[in-house]
């Protein structure tokens, strides 16, 4: 088996709400906790799951935007959590990340063929280098660098910003790039424009991806494996056929049933998900999905499930999968 | 092949790179508004920095037999005050002080304020809690009052006006330029900048600066107009610039009397006052337009 080009073990955040005169921590908003995964060199690995269920945090935590609390994360062996600034400095040429807003993502002050080359000249790339660089880039993500080079960002539509996006996320040569919601902002045709342009660069350049997308059809056409999280919590990973053939976790079951399919065979009689996600600041007792769940038993209030296998490819936090009998529900 | 290349050189000089600065400057050229107040403008600061020279008689010199002529008087255009000195070379000297008492402040607290506000907005924590409550401190009082206090406790003169008026100001751009800052800190490109491996002075230099500077350039340039009216104010009260000099505010005091005498000639420095502020607002207000590249 190859070793894991990124390894996730047990990252938690918490973010403390703080209030009153004195800003005291009242609370604590779980948006990730413990988080573990592997991602091979090569693969992309899915993460989906409804909005403010941490993907997010869980990508700014890889790239060491935010500080995580606890856990590791480790890149080619080397752990990222614990490096020293110029340490760090090199291992962001190595992950980079692409963001979810084209609009916020991009200085409006800077012209295009400025903000890729922005990345190289931090790094030390003279810059006659640095801006052929960006322009044989941005010719590779479809933009022409001569007519868009030296427009600012607000001339661009939203699928040219993306494109602008991810050549600046590109231009270091990364290995493993974190997508956080890539084309969520997007329309569905330049949705698969760049989606394909996402496949091709990534067979190009032997790129890993950790993609992040609330949008389940999205997820299952990019993706080898699949994680999903809820509140913070990954609920069922597996690969992405035997997750879309055979959802175990009644969660991934409601989000599969609630996502639009086009294939009238997938429909699930299933009814969608109820309710909203309780308040991540004080969750449910044991697992935090019971109360939305149509199969919730006495246990699942006592203590959180542990992930058990449920096949080679498919791990699920349930009791409704976990080795001890079940009483019929 | 030379034909190709020409066409594509008159392509490329088609979205040929114009700098933000650049822009911003053409758009100001094709206000109307903008360059009728730019104009007028120029002439107040141009009439005052060449006051020695266009200034017919001394400023200070009057004579008892001429007071309160008329304007249009053979040889006083604008006429005397009620000292007999000519009003032309007193307007004229006078825009010197009130622009240097008016602009002084706003550009003190330009630099200071955006200075504080950045770092209090791009720091944060303690660090901006104790520069945001130090300014609220300050704010706390209206405009007016504090100018007052602060001029009273230092005493009149020029540049005690300009310090007083500076306190004013200060506050005021540290606020604006926090809010600004924490505003573009929040974005992702501030954070794309962090995960390409960029230090803070590159960020600051690359990414903030060039986004806050414009909000806060164009609120300074609107209190241009407030700081000409207060240090005409202060002056007005006495706790500006001293008689005899000649100062917009302080004409309006020492004439108030004379109204009824002759209504035209003391309202000229209301007038000048007037103008010039008005002027200023407007300039601000094309500036902020042209400074919004995607309207």
């Amino acid at each position: 088996m190859t070793p894991a080009l990124l390894e996730v073990r047990d990252l938690r955040k918490h973010f403390p709400l703080r209030g009153g005169v004195l800003q005291r921590t009242r609370a604590w908003v779980r948006a990730v906790d413990g988080v573990s995964f592997d991602v091979t060199p090569g693969e992309t690995l899915g993460i989906v799951g409804e909005s403010g269920c941490g993907k997010s945090t869980l990508a700014r935590l890889l790239l060491r935007l935010i500080e995580a609390d606890a856990g590791a994360v480790r890149f080619n062996g080397e752990d990222v959590l614990a490096a020293s600034p110029a340490r760090m400095k090199r291992l962001r040429r190595d992950m980079q990340l692409v963001f979810q807003d084209p609009y916020a993502s991009l200085n409006p002050r800077l012209t295009i063929e400025d903000i890729v080359t922005f990345s190289l000249l931090v790094h030390g790339t003279p810059r006659a280098e640095a801006a052929e660089r960006a322009r044989a880039l941005l010719g590779r993500v479809g933009l022409d660098a001569r007519l868009h080079g030296r427009r600012y960002a607000h001339e661009l539509s939203g699928g040219q910003r993306q494109r602008v996006n991810i050549a600046r996320a590109l231009v270091l040569d990364p290995r493993l790039l974190v997508l956080d919601e890539p084309v969520s902002a997007l329309d569905k045709s330049v949705q698969a424009q760049v989606l394909n342009l996402l496949q091709d660069l990534k067979a190009e350049r032997a790129l890993t991806y950790v993609f992040i997308s609330h949008d389940l059809n999205v997820i299952e056409y990019v993706s080898d494996r699949v994680l999903v999280m809820y509140l913070g919590e990954v609920v069922e990973t597996g690969t992405a056929e035997a997750l879309a053939e055979s959802p175990k976790h009644p969660y991934t079951q409601a989000l599969f049933a609630s996502a639009p399919s086009m294939d009238p065979e997938r429909r699930m009689e299933r009814l969608p998900i109820a309710g909203d996600p309780p308040n991540a600041i004080d969750p449910p007792s044991g697992c935090w999905f019971r109360t939305r769940c149509s199969f919730a038993m006495a246990r699942c209030a006592e203590t959180p499930p542990q992930s058990v296998p449920v096949s080679p490819e498919q791990m699920v936090a349930c009791y409704l999968y976990d080795a001890e009998p079940v009483p019929a529900a | 092949m030379a034909i190709s290349t020409a066409v594509l050189e008159a392509e490329m000089a088609a979205v040929t790179p114009m700098s933000y600065w650049r822009t911003v400057g053409w758009r100001l050229g094709r206000d109307p508004t903008t360059l009728v107040a730019g104009g007028v403008l120029a002439v107040i600061v141009l009439s005052a920095l060449l006051a020695p020279w266009l200034a017919p008689y001394d400023p200070a010199a009057g004579s008892i037999r001429l007071r309160l002529a008329p304007v249009g008087s053979p040889g006083h255009l604008l006429g005397t005050d009620e000292q007999g000195r000519d009003m032309l070379s007193r307007l004229l000297w006078g825009g010197r002080m009130t622009l240097i008492a008016g602009l002084t402040p706003v550009l003190v607290a330009f630099v200071v304020g955006s200075t504080l506000g950045v770092l209090a907005g791009y720091i944060g924590g303690l660090t901006n809690t104790l520069i945001m409550r130090t300014m609220d401190i300050f704010y706390a009082f209206p405009a007016v009052l504090l100018a007052i206090a602060i001029s009273g406790a230092l005493g009149p003169g020029l540049a005690n006006t300009v310090i007083a008026l500076s306190i004013v100001f200060v506050p005021r751009v540290v606020r604006v330029a926090e809010s600004a800052t924490v505003q573009v800190q929040g974005l992702e490109y501030i954070a794309a900048a962090r995960a390409s491996g960029a230090g803070v002075g590159a960020i600051v230099r690359h990414h903030l600066l060039a986004n806050v500077l414009g909000p806060i350039l164009v609120f300074s340039s609107t209190q241009v107009s407030l700081s000409i009216i207060l240090a005409a104010g202060l002056s007005f009260l006495g706790l500006g610039v001293t008689p005899p000099a000649a100062e917009w505010g302080l004409m309006l005091n020492t004439l108030r009397q004379s109204i009824y005498v002759n209504a035209l000639v003391p309202a000229l420095p209301g007038l000048a006052i007037f103008v010039t502020s008005m002027a200023f607002n407007l300039l601000s207000d094309g500036l902020r337009d042209a400074m919004d590249i995607r309207g």
